[in-house]
C-alpha cells in the first residue's frame, strides 16, 4: 500500500457527488429517489463509513425548526440578525421550511431526537431570541444510518479517491471531476452531467495552539479543496472574510458547547466567576466579547457548571464525553477535570472557512446552484449562513433533487483533453523530485503565516506582508514539494488547498474595507461597520487567472427587520452586575 | 536536502495480541477519516504508520476485538 503506480480510468454518471460526509450521502440518496434509473457516484477521501466532521456522530441539533416551538420566519429573522444582515433569505427561509421534513426523514433512518414525557419535540433554547436546539439521544449512530440508506439507494460509492479538479466544459457548464486515489496515486476522471461539491470546511487553514498540525476544530481532512477547486472552476465564493472562530476546551478542540449545557444552567464566565455573555450562541458577535474578555484582566474565560447539581454536570459531561468528540472524556481524565467540581478552562479556535457555523463559502442559492452552470454546492462549504449538520443535510437534499432534475435535461459536455494531462502532471510533480521540502513542512509554514498574520484584528499591514510571505511560499511548494508516497501525495494536494485558501483569506479580507460580524471581520484599521458601503456580499473569483473581489447586492429580505431588531446580537455583553 | 526521521509518540495504540489483523481484518484502517493506519509487513497487526491523528475514534470504536486505543497526542494533553 501507498506505493505510486501510474494509471488513469474513466467513467461516466449523470450525477458526481463529491464527499460523503453529511450532505453528499443525502444529496446522493435524494437523487437516486427522486430518478432511480440516475447513475449517481459518490467520491469519498477516506470511507464513507466514518468520514467528514460527523465521523463518530453528533449531540443534537443547533438549528431545528420545528411547529410548535418556532417558525421558518423566525428562524430566517433570527439568522440574518446573527450574520449582521449579510444574507440572501431566500435559501435560509428554504432551509427552514425543508428542515422539519428532514428530522422525520432522518427519524425513520433510526435517528432518534430527544422527546418530552407528552412525546413531542424536547428543544431548547439557546439562540439570542429562537428555540431551535434538539438534542439527539442516539446521535453516535449517524453515520451507520446514512451507510445503510446509501446502500439501499444503491448509491455507487468510491472510497480513497479524492478530487484534485472539477473539468468545465467548452459550454461553460460542470462536465466532471478529476480524482487521484490516495493509496496508489492513480487517476479516476468521472464525466458528469452535473456535479454537487460536499467537501466540508477549510479547517486546516489556521494553526492551533497545541502545535499539532492535526488538533484542529474542524475534522482535518476537511482541508478546504472544496473551496480551492469551485475557485479553480470559475465559481464564485461569498463572504470569505467571514471567518469561522469557535470557543473551545483550552487545549483539546473540542467545542466547549455552552450549546449543550445551557438550557441545564451552564454559561460562559471570567476567571472571576461572572458571567458577562447574555448569549452563548456561537456568533462573530460573540465571539468578539470573548476575545475581549480573555484579553483583558478578568480572563481567561471558562465553561462553568460547578454550580450545578452534581447529577446536572455530570449528565452534560456525559453527553459531552460521549457522541461528538468521545476522547474529550479522556483529555479531562487525564487533566483530572470534572465538570462538576471546576469551571474548565475555555480558548479560541484557530481560524477557518465554515459556512455551517459562519458564512465564509462557495455562493449558492436557493436550490444550492453556484455561479457554474451544473455545479452546486451543499453545507459546511456553501454559503447558507449557520447551517450546521441538518443545513448539510437539507441542503444537501435541496441540491440532490435539483441536479439530478438538471442531469435530465443535458447531455455531457464536451471538455478539452488537454485538461487531465496538465491536471495530472501538476498532482504527479511531487512525486517526480528526488530531493525537496516534505509537505507538512510546507503546510506548517503557510499555517503559522495565517496565525501570525490573518488571524483578527486584521491589520492591513500584516495582511500585505502575509501575502508576500505566501507568494514565496507558493513558489517553493511549485518547485520542491516533494511526496515519496501515495499517502504524502495526498497530503501534497492538500497543502496546494490550504495555501488557496489562506490567499483567499487574506484578499477577500482586504476588500472589505470596515469591520463586521464581530471578531470574525474585525479590521483594526477600519474599527465601525459601514452600511452605506458594505450591506453587501462580497464575491471572490477568478478572472483571466487573477483573483479578484466585487461587491453584491443583498437579496431584499422576504422576512423584514425591524430598525429595533437589527443590531441585538450585538447586545450580548451583561453589562450591570447584581 | 537530506530528509530526517524526527521521532514522535503516536496516539493510536494497538494491543498485538488482540489484533486480528493477521487473519485479514483491516476495519481500523478502512474507516480511519485521515487514512493514518497501516498493517505491519513485518507483524502482520495494525499500526499507526502517520502522526496525523484526530483522535476521533472510529478505529477503536468499530475494531471487532477492541485491540484499538486512541490516546490525546501529547501535545494536547
Amino acid at each position: 500500500m501507498d506505493d505510486l503506480r501510474a494509471g488513469l480510468n474513466e467513467v461516466d454518471c449523470d450525477l458526481l457527488v463529491i464527499g460523503g460526509g453529511t450532505a453528499g450521502p443525502m444529496a446522493a440518496y435524494r437523487a437516486r429517489k427522486k430518478n432511480p434509473d440516475a447513475k449517481v457516484i459518490l467520491l469519498e477521501k477516506a470511507n464513507v463509513k466514518r468520514s467528514g466532521a460527523i465521523s463518530m456522530g453528533m449531540d443534537g441539533l443547533n438549528n431545528a425548526v420545528i411547529p410548535g416551538h418556532s417558525t421558518p420566519e423566525q428562524y430566517t429573522k433570527e439568522i440574518t440578525i446573527a450574520n449582521d444582515g449579510i444574507v440572501d433569505q431566500a435559501a435560509v427561509y428554504k432551509y427552514a421550511q425543508n428542515c422539519y421534513s428532514i428530522i422525520e426523514e432522518l427519524d425513520q433512518f433510526g435517528i432518534r431526537f430527544q422527546k418530552d414525557e407528552n412525546g413531542e419535540y424536547d428543544v431548547k433554547k439557546v439562540h439570542h431570541m429562537g428555540t431551535y436546539v434538539l438534542p439527539m439521544p442516539n446521535g453516535d449512530t449517524v453515520k451507520k444510518a446514512l451507510y445503510r440508506q446509501l446502500r439501499r439507494a444503491r448509491v455507487l460509492i468510491s472510497n480513497r479517491f479524492m478530487a484534485t479538479r472539477l473539468l468545465t466544459g467548452k459550454s461553460g457548464r460542470a462536465a466532471g471531476a478529476i480524482a487521484v486515489n490516495t493509496r496508489t496515486g492513480e487517476f479516476l476522471v468521472i464525466r458528469a452531467k452535473a456535479v454537487i461539491m460536499c467537501m466540508g470546511a477549510a479547517g486546516r487553514l489556521g494553526l492551533p495552539t497545541s502545535g499539532y498540525l492535526f488538533g484542529t476544530y474542524e475534522n482535518p481532512t476537511n482541508s478546504g479543496e472544496g473551496y480551492s477547486m469551485a475557485y479553480h472552476a470559475g465559481a464564485k465564493l461569498a463572504n470569505l472574510e467571514c471567518f469561522q472562530i469557535n470557543p473551545l476546551i483550552k487545549d483539546y478542540n473540542g467545542p466547549a458547547c455552552a450549546y449543550v449545557a445551557g438550557p441545564f444552567g451552564g454559561y460562559t464566565a471570567n476567571s472571576k466567576n461572572e458571567r458577562f455573555i447574555e448569549c452563548d450562541y456561537w456568533s462573530g458577535q460573540m465571539m468578539q466579547e470573548f476575545y475581549n474578555e480573555l484579553q483583558s484582566g478578568k480572563g481567561p474565560v471558562f465553561l462553568k457548571l460547578n454550580h450545578l447539581h452534581k447529577d446536572t454536570a455530570d449528565h452534560i459531561e456525559q453527553i459531552l464525553h460521549t457522541v461528538e468528540r468521545p476522547s474529550r472524556g479522556r483529555f479531562h481524565e487525564q487533566r483530572g477535570t470534572k465538570y462538576s467540581e471546576q469551571m474548565i478552562e475555555m480558548h479560541i479556535s484557530e481560524i477557518g472557512f465554515c459556512s455551517g457555523h459562519s458564512a465564509s463559502g462557495v455562493y449558492v442559492d436557493e436550490f444550492a446552484r453556484t455561479t457554474v452552470p451544473g455545479l452546486y454546492a451543499a453545507g459546511d462549504m456553501a454559503s447558507v449562513p449557520h447551517n450546521y449538520m441538518l443545513g448539510a443535510f437539507t441542503n444537501g437534499a435541496i441540491a440532490g433533487e435539483h441536479a439530478i432534475e438538471f442531469a435530465e435535461d443535458v447531455d455531457f459536455d464536451v471538455f478539452d483533453d488537454a485538461a487531465i494531462s496538465l491536471e495530472q502532471e501538476r498532482v504527479l510533480a511531487p512525486t517526480k523530485r528526488d530531493d525537496g521540502i516534505p509537505p507538512n513542512q510546507i503546510e506548517y509554514k503557510i499555517r503559522r503565516l495565517v496565525n501570525d498574520y490573518l488571524q483578527p484584528p486584521k491589520v492591513t499591514a500584516k495582511y500585505e506582508l502575509c501575502q508576500t510571505r505566501l507568494a514565496e511560499v507558493r513558489h517553493d511548494m511549485e518547485t520542491q514539494m516533494m511526496a515519496r508516497d501515495a499517502h504524502e501525495l495526498m497530503r501534497s494536494m492538500e497543502v496546494a488547498s490550504i495555501l488557496d485558501c489562506a490567499d483567499m483569506a487574506a484578499f477577500a479580507s482586504l476588500y472589505r474595507t470596515e469591520s463586521r460580524w464581530g471578531l470574525y471581520h474585525w479590521r483594526s484599521d477600519y474599527p465601525g461597520s459601514n452600511d452605506a458601503d458594505w450591506k453587501c456580499h462580497v464575491l471572490l473569483s477568478q478572472e483571466n487567472g487573477v483573483m479578484t473581489c466585487e461587491k453584491k447586492d443583498v437579496a431584499p429580505y422576504i422576512i423584514p427587520i425591524a430598525e429595533d431588531e437589527k443590531d441585538a446580537y450585538y447586545k450580548q455583553r451583561i453589562t450591570a452586575q447584581a | 536536502m537530506p530528509i530526517a526521521n524526527t521521532p514522535t509518540t503516536v496516539p493510536v495504540v494497538v494491543d498485538e495480541d488482540k489484533c486480528i489483523a493477521d487473519k485479514g481484518c483491516t476495519v481500523c484502517v478502512d474507516v480511519c477519516p485521515l487514512d493514518v493506519l497501516r498493517i505491519s509487513d513485518l507483524t502482520g497487526k495494525a499500526y499507526m504508520k502517520y502522526d496525523e491523528c484526530w483522535y476521533c475514534m472510529p478505529c477503536e470504536a468499530d475494531c471487532p476485538t477492541n485491540a484499538v486505543t486512541v490516546n490525546i497526542p501529547y501535545l494536547l494533553r
